[in-house]
């Protein structure tokens, strides 16, 4: 009881600082400085229709490298946890089939999953959408097939060459931007061509092609190891 | 708009953190902070909406030369989305941890897990 009668009065001191904040909230009339200097530059500097892409990619593709990486961190670190876990083998876990409904619907619907992923990530650069957006798709995809037969064995060491392969091309990219361009991760390695296009904006869809590769493969990795987990 | 938006992710936030206060489940606990996640996503994206514009991505309605007065703030886009990325590898993470804490006293209870309790 006093526990919750504790919780309470934080939950109402938070409110407290939210409610001063929403009504002293006046949305800006214009672009602030930053988000100017990408609206104006974007098209000309970068050649991407997808403003948000350009930052993701390109203006600030260093954290996104960082963030791959962090994301690379959670999928090795829930392996390493699950490894020791797995002990049964799969023929020794029971497991309720799934309906008929679902196993023929995933049949069908998984490759259109996996299509769409590789759609998303691909139109990155023109449409809303991205690497990691993509990524996430083709994961449920995987989530899907999972979920229609929990025995389906992934190829673990086809899912980490993905990966690997991905990363260290993307990096490679990232090399030779200080090679060929003005810097690190700089998408200039390619011509910019027409904005609108889909072989445009420099590099910014081989990058995100990659990461989207990059993060597939890592949910992926993740979900086979949280079902491959034995059932205590 | 903007307004409702940011209130509605508030809302999520505070309901978030009383599920992680008053729940003793791990695994509630975990989708406690999942929603409270979503709320602060639903609060930066707010913040970056502007009324009558739209979205950042340059086309024939939205020509360059006009982009800087037709589209909204790119900049919490692109901060929500590494957020969304991020919060799915936190709460992964999370559900691997609350495993080993299962497997080792065989209770998702936090009250039975003392060992760092003073």
């Amino acid at each position: 009881m006093i526990r919750k009668f504790a919780a309470l009065l934080i939950l109402a001191g938070i409110a407290a600082l939210f409610m001063e904040l929403l009504f002293t909230y006046q949305p800006d009339p214009e672009l602030n400085t930053t988000a100017r200097y990408y609206a104006d530059r974007t098209a000309a500097d970068i050649g991407a229709a997808n403003i948000v892409t350009a930052i993701v990619v390109t203006y600030r593709g260093l954290d996104t490298l960082g963030e791959v990486t962090v994301l690379f961190l959670a999928a090795a670190i829930v392996g390493l946890v699950l490894a020791q876990g797995r002990r049964k083998t799969a023929k020794e876990r029971a497991v309720t089939p799934a309906g008929e409904l679902l196993a023929t619907g995933s049949l069908f619907l998984a490759p259109l999953i996996m299509l769409l992923g590789v759609y998303v990530f691909v139109n990155g650069h023109l449409t809303p959408g991205g690497g990691f957006q993509g990524g996430a798709i083709i994961a449920s995809g995987m989530l899907l097939m999972l979920l229609a037969d929990p025995l389906k064995h992934f190829s673990h060491r086809l899912i980490a060459m993905v990966e690997a392969l991905s990363g260290m091309i993307y990096v490679a990219i990232g090399l030779l931007g200080i090679a060929l361009a003005g810097g690190f991760l700089d998408s200039h390695i390619l011509p910019n061509g027409e904005l609108g296009a889909l072989f445009s904006a420099g590099a910014i869809p081989l990058i995100y092609a990659l990461i989207g590769l990059k993060v597939g493969a890592e949910f992926s990795a993740i979900l086979a190891d949280l079902s491959g987990t034995e059932e205590l | 708009m903007a307004h409702l938006a940011m209130a509605t992710g508030f809302i999520l936030i505070l309901i978030g953190f009383y599920g992680a206060l008053t729940n003793r489940n791990i695994l509630r606990m975990i989708v406690a902070f999942t929603v409270a996640d979503s709320g602060v996503n639903l609060v930066l994206v707010a913040v970056g909406y502007m009324r009558g514009r739209t979205a950042p991505i340059l086309d024939n309605t939205v020509p360059a030369a006009e982009a800087a007065a037709r589209i909204i703030d790119p900049v919490p886009q692109a901060l929500v989305l590494t957020a969304i990325v991020i919060g799915v590898g936190v709460t992964a993470l999370m559900l691997a941890y609350s495993y080993k804490l299962y497997e080792k006293k065989r209770t998702l209870d936090i009250t039975k897990h003392t060992e760092l309790k003073w």
